[in-house]
């Protein structure tokens, strides 16, 4: 009985919190951080240098700085300067899903934008631009996929690169082999063992994974674009409102050229030796996407 | 929950034919491991009850060794670590030229676990019966070997096959465990259709209905050989 008229007044109380503070357009997504009183972010882990663990234990990279500003805005659009951040580690198989079921506010990692994710969740801009590309040994004599003709390359699973070489390599009548791996670490346990010949991914953490390996010197990275890769952060669905104030931070961002010097700090050369200077797509992006007021 | 349901996805090519290919996979790496377990098993345990010291430590090393090491990081041994350790030409041949790598490490690694686990239910079985019936056997002059064959172990596998029948069904569950050396088997598969569509959930149902449809029959299967090989009067009917 008790427990029964405390549900019933909690739902009384909720009721009223939420009609007192909701907001005129509808967000369901600002009314419920209002509520909660926190912020929920996801995270990757080991998303170098977007989104991963540092020295210290917290989440840092590029994504999460530009989250970061993302949050200052919505804290000043509800009034909540003390709002509390809530750090949810998200993996590439989990964070759709977490998003989709009201879990995180906002992801903040590496991943690309792409309309089928659409039916589940939404974007803000463009914030990098990266494709499918080949690792594999020096000396292999392999430089684009139409090499790969016989041999072995280990693949991502659940990944777009995974998509994007079974489709070239069909499009084209290459007969490849292909490994399914879990994750990069063993993608690249695979090159370097030769259990494969190569390992395709996007080609910015393919340079990551060069430049964490135990002989950098003995591998590449070649090949033409096989896949188009923006990455954005990753929103909820269905509500312009919330998405409205994230849109609005990055075009301020790129606009004042503070996004680019956000991206040289974590890229030009970065803290993890990255060296990737900002392309011209990129910041040709950056610019289309810095809508005035 | 903002999710856009699509139950239709399980239902279109290629989604579809995924998982029906998932769901052979797991058959196979299960009934292949389980053919292993359950023979490697049957020979450790024996051994373990033995009266050779020799043999007894054997078998104990073999379990303390394959129970005490957690299946995900067997798995991993099995596939990146042990081909290494082998000379450059075998090493390759098992990385590259051995009919279906990934397929062949998982079965193989997920059998040997199995195998200590029967192995320590076999022992169990064995030792149920007690020292009695075994001097008996052989106060009557039969072998070792015919104390086995015709008395202990007719006995200790009736009384074992409840707790065979859970190793038999942890071990299509265990299966899973394959995705992460890249076999596609049900698991892997409803991953792959979360990916490809986002349809997530629909995928993972899915697979669970799959998983409790062999487990559903499993259980009547081993049922069904318990009551058939029954004798009456035996222990195991003992505590009913």
């Amino acid at each position: 009985m008790l427990s029964r008229i405390s549900l019933i007044t909690m739902g009384a109380v909720l009721l009223v919190a939420g009609t007192a503070t909701s907001y005129a357009d509808g967000s369901p997504v600002l009314d419920r951080i209002k509520e909660r009183g926190s912020i929920n972010m996801g995270h990757r882990e080991s998303s170098v240098p977007f989104s991963y663990i540092g020295d210290d234990g917290k989440p840092q990279g590029y994504s999460i700085d530009l989250c970061m500003k993302v949050i200052d805005a919505v804290k000043a659009e509800i009034g909540m300067p003390d709002l509390k951040i809530n750090l949810v580690p998200v993996t590439s198989q989990t964070r759709i899903a977490l998003m989709a079921n009201g879990t995180i506010d906002l992801e903040c990692g590496s991943t690309t934008h792409n309309l089928t994710r659409r039916k589940q969740v939404d974007y803000l801009p463009t914030t990098f631009i990266t494709g499918t590309k080949i690792a594999s040994k020096k000396g292999s004599g392999i430089t684009e996929i139409e090499d790969l003709e016989g041999k072995t390359v280990a693949l991502s699973l659940g990944t777009t690169n995974e998509k994007a070489i079974k489709r070239v390599a069909a499009q084209n009548g290459i007969n490849i082999n292909t490994i399914m791996v879990k994750d990069h670490p063993q993608g690249w346990l695979a090159l370097e063992t030769g259990r494969a010949d190569a390992y395709a991914s996007d080609d910015v953490l393919l340079y990551g994974l060069i430049s964490k390996s135990k002989n950098p010197d003995e591998f590449q990275v070649t090949g033409r674009f096989l896949s188009y890769d923006p990455y954005g952060i990753m929103v909820p669905k269905d509500d312009s409102t919330y998405r409205l104030i994230g849109d609005t931070t990055l075009a301020d961002l790129m606009r004042s050229g503070e996004a680019e010097q956000i991206y040289n700090k974590w890229f030009n050369p970065g803290p993890t030796n990255i060296n990737m200077p900002i392309s011209d797509t990129l910041k040709m992006a950056f610019e289309i996407e810095a809508l005035p007021h | 929950m903002n999710y856009n349901w699509d139950w239709g996805v399980l239902f279109r090519e290629p989604y579809g034919g995924w998982l029906i290919s998932g769901f052979g996979w797991t058959i196979a790496v299960s009934l292949v491991a389980w053919t292993l377990a359950f023979t490697l098993g049957s020979v450790i345990g024996i051994m373990r009850t033995t009266d050779s010291r020799l043999l007894r430590g054997i078998g104990t090393c073999y379990v303390e060794v394959f129970r005490n090491i957690p299946l995900l990081v067997q798995m991993f041994l099995w596939y990146f670590v042990f081909p290494e350790l082998l000379p450059d030409d075998a090493g390759m041949w098992v990385k590259r030229e051995m009919p279906l790598p990934a397929f062949t490490t998982a079965a193989v690694c997920l059998g040997l676990y199995t195998a200590s686990r029967v192995a320590e239910q076999v022992r169990a079985g064995i030792d149920a019966i007690g020292q009695g019936q075994r001097n008996a056997g052989l106060a009557m002059g039969l072998t070792p070997a015919q104390v086995y064959r015709y008395v202990l172990l007719p006995v200790s596998y009736r009384i074992i096959v409840p707790p065979l029948t859970s190793e038999f069904l942890t071990i299509f569950k265990n299966s899973s465990v394959a995705l992460t050396i890249g076999v596609l088997e049900t698991t892997a598969q409803a991953r792959q259709i979360e990916e490809y569509t986002f349809q997530g959930f629909e995928a993972f149902t899915a697979a669970t209905l799959i998983y409790i449809l062999v487990t559903s029959i499993v259980m009547l299967l081993m049922r069904l050989i318990e009551g058939k090989v029954r004798i009456p009067g035996m222990i195991s009917l003992g505590a009913r």
